[in-house]
Formats: structure tokens, C-alpha cells, sequence
């Protein structure tokens, strides 16, 4: 019994700690964004823009965050190209999503370039953070 | 009767001993079980496994030469139809990794007979499209890989070697997905 209470107080700390993690790295990524020239994070926008479908060369000539992540933040992805699963994008489901600066601006990086042609702008940032946190809610 | 159980007795520990014999045209599994370094089991690096193997099978760096290695890591930014950047740190780190465990600086066998087998005026970045990965794909017919929705491409070796990624391509535990065992 002793047991089962230390593991669900050391579980719910680990959780907790996620989302607090979570919660610190996206006001201080906003933080950031807002210095470079974006206004309120909007995250019905950056559910559009996740949707959005961009023109791309080559193989993939129709390209979209969903093409790899899915429309459902939720739900396991799959590199369009390798087949790769990539684990769900909502913190909710995937405590360790948006805990790392360092992660999320490697990737805004590749998958904006990859997606869109170029870097996304911060207000797309913003906007896309936001929706990823807030996704339950959309 | 003890000359029976004698006689018995060498035909047992002969039979024991020649299993690896028997399996020395596999020459993963025998330097597994030889304890040889084998240096294309050494997808261990965590960067390496972290950045690359994000997206697709942290491919053992035995199959690739340093020149190979050299040209990929500097074309980050197109790597097959993806963007796979890296900051200046973490591409350093993952290219002295490479480097060290390329194709030249290892000692097994199929890493060997893969680096003999491209020209020296070639670069792939490809390993599908080394001479030896294609001798040893040739009898695979398309509708297994290419137009196998589960496998899709050569550059999933793990899709059908489930070892892959540890260094292993054991001819005789190849599995294709919706296929089955396939034993040349």
C-alpha cells in the first residue's frame, strides 16, 4: 500500500513536472517570438496553417504539417517518406512534447523549410505552439 | 558398450562444434558469436540514434565511407527531398562518429566486401545503390519492396533484417512483410 502511494506521488510529480516544463518553455518561446515581431499567439490560425497545404518539387508536390503529423494531434504520425512512426504532437497525450527550446527550434526549422519552402515567420510560430498545446480544445 | 558410448560421445561434441562452421557464411552471426568487434554494430551513439534516427533507421555506419559520410553530413539541408539540419555542434559530433566507424575503419567482413565494391570515383550517399547491397538485392522481385506498401523502399533495411539497426543482416532471418521468410 506504502508502495502504491510513493509510485502515484512519484508518478504525478514526473507528470506534473512535464507539464510544467511544458507550460515555462512555451510562454518563454512567446516570449522570444514577441521580440521578433509577433503579436498575440492565436491558435485557431495555427490550426489553419497546420492544415494549410503548400506546393512542393519532386516527390511530394503537395505538402502539409498533416502529411507527416496527421490532422489529429493525438494520434501517432508517419514519416511520409520512411514510414517512421512519430509519436503524437499533443501534450496531452505525449507529456514529453514542447518540454526542449532546443528540439522545437530544430524542428520549426527543417519542417517549415521542408513544408513551406522557408523558415515560418514567429507569428506562424506562435500561432502553431499555442495549438499544439491548447489542441484539446480545437 | 563404453566404446559405443565413447564413439558416441565424439560424434556429439564434433556435431556441437561444427554449428558455427555451418553458419560461417553468416558472418554477422558469427562474429556475434566469435565475440569479434564488430563494427557495424555500433548504432549506439545517442546523438547519432537521437538526430537521425528521428526519421528513419539509424543506419550502422560500417555501410558507408568516410567520403560517403563526408558528402551526406554536408548536404544536410537537401537530404533526400528532406530538410535534416543540424546545428554546427551536433553535426560535429555526428560526423566524428561517422568517421570513426565508417566502412574503412571496420573489420567485418560484408562492411569490407560493401567498401570494395564501390569504385573510387564514387560517392554514393545511397546505400542502395552500392554495387554489393545490389548483388545482394538483385533476385528480390519489385512487388515485395518497392510496391510493398510496408517495406516501400531498399532504404528500409529494418522493414525485413528486424537486426538492422544493431549491425545484423543474417540472410536466413530475413522476414518481408505480407511475404513472409525469404531464403535465398
Amino acid at each position: 500500500m506504502k508502495n502504491t502511494i510513493l509510485l502515484i506521488t512519484l508518478l504525478s510529480s514526473f507528470i506534473t513536472g512535464f507539464a510544467q516544463a511544458e507550460t515555462s518553455t512555451v510562454k518563454n518561446l512567446l516570449t522570444v517570438y514577441s521580440t521578433q515581431g509577433a503579436t498575440t499567439a492565436d491558435a485557431q490560425q495555427g490550426k489553419l496553417l497546420w492544415q494549410k497545404t503548400f506546393p512542393g518539387k519532386g516527390e511530394f508536390v503537395d505538402r502539409s504539417c498533416t502529411n507527416c503529423h496527421t490532422d489529429d494531434l493525438t494520434q501517432t504520425g508517419k514519416h511520409i517518406k520512411t514510414n517512421k512512426p512519430i509519436k503524437p504532437m499533443s501534450p496531452s497525450v505525449n507529456p514529453q512534447r514542447l518540454t526542449s527550446v532546443k528540439k522545437i527550434n530544430k524542428w520549426f526549422k527543417r519542417n517549415c523549410k521542408w513544408t513551406m519552402g522557408r523558415e515560418c515567420t514567429a507569428q506562424e510560430k506562435a500561432d502553431i505552439l499555442v495549438y499544439i498545446e491548447n489542441e484539446s480544445k480545437f | 558398450m563404453k566404446s559405443t558410448i565413447a564413439l558416441s560421445s565424439i560424434i556429439f561434441t564434433v556435431g556441437i562444434l561444427s554449428i558455427p562452421m555451418v553458419w560461417s557464411d553468416n558472418d554477422f552471426r558469427w562474429e556475434k558469436i566469435g565475440n569479434k568487434s564488430s563494427a557495424l554494430a555500433t548504432t549506439t551513439n545517442p546523438v547519432y540514434k537521437e538526430e537521425c534516427g528521428s526519421c528513419h533507421m539509424a543506419y550502422p555506419p560500417g555501410l558507408l565511407p568516410a567520403k560517403s559520410w563526408n558528402k551526406l553530413m554536408s548536404e544536410l539541408e537537401h537530404h533526400f527531398e528532406d530538410n535534416a539540419e543540424l546545428d554546427v555542434q551536433t553535426a560535429q559530433s555526428i560526423s566524428q562518429y561517422l568517421l570513426t566507424n565508417s566502412a574503412e575503419q571496420t573489420h567485418s567482413r560484408d562492411a569490407v566486401k560493401f567498401f570494395q565494391s564501390i569504385e573510387s570515383s564514387q560517392t554514393p550517399i545511397r546505400i542502395s545503390d552500392i554495387p554489393y547491397f545490389k548483388h545482394e538485392h538483385d533476385e528480390i522481385p519489385q512487388r515485395m519492396v518497392i510496391k510493398n506498401p510496408e517495406v516501400k523502399s531498399f532504404s528500409q533495411c529494418n522493414a525485413c533484417h528486424a537486426e538492422a539497426e544493431q549491425g545484423y543482416f543474417n540472410e536466413h532471418e530475413v522476414n518481408i512483410p505480407g511475404f513472409g521468410q525469404w531464403d535465398d
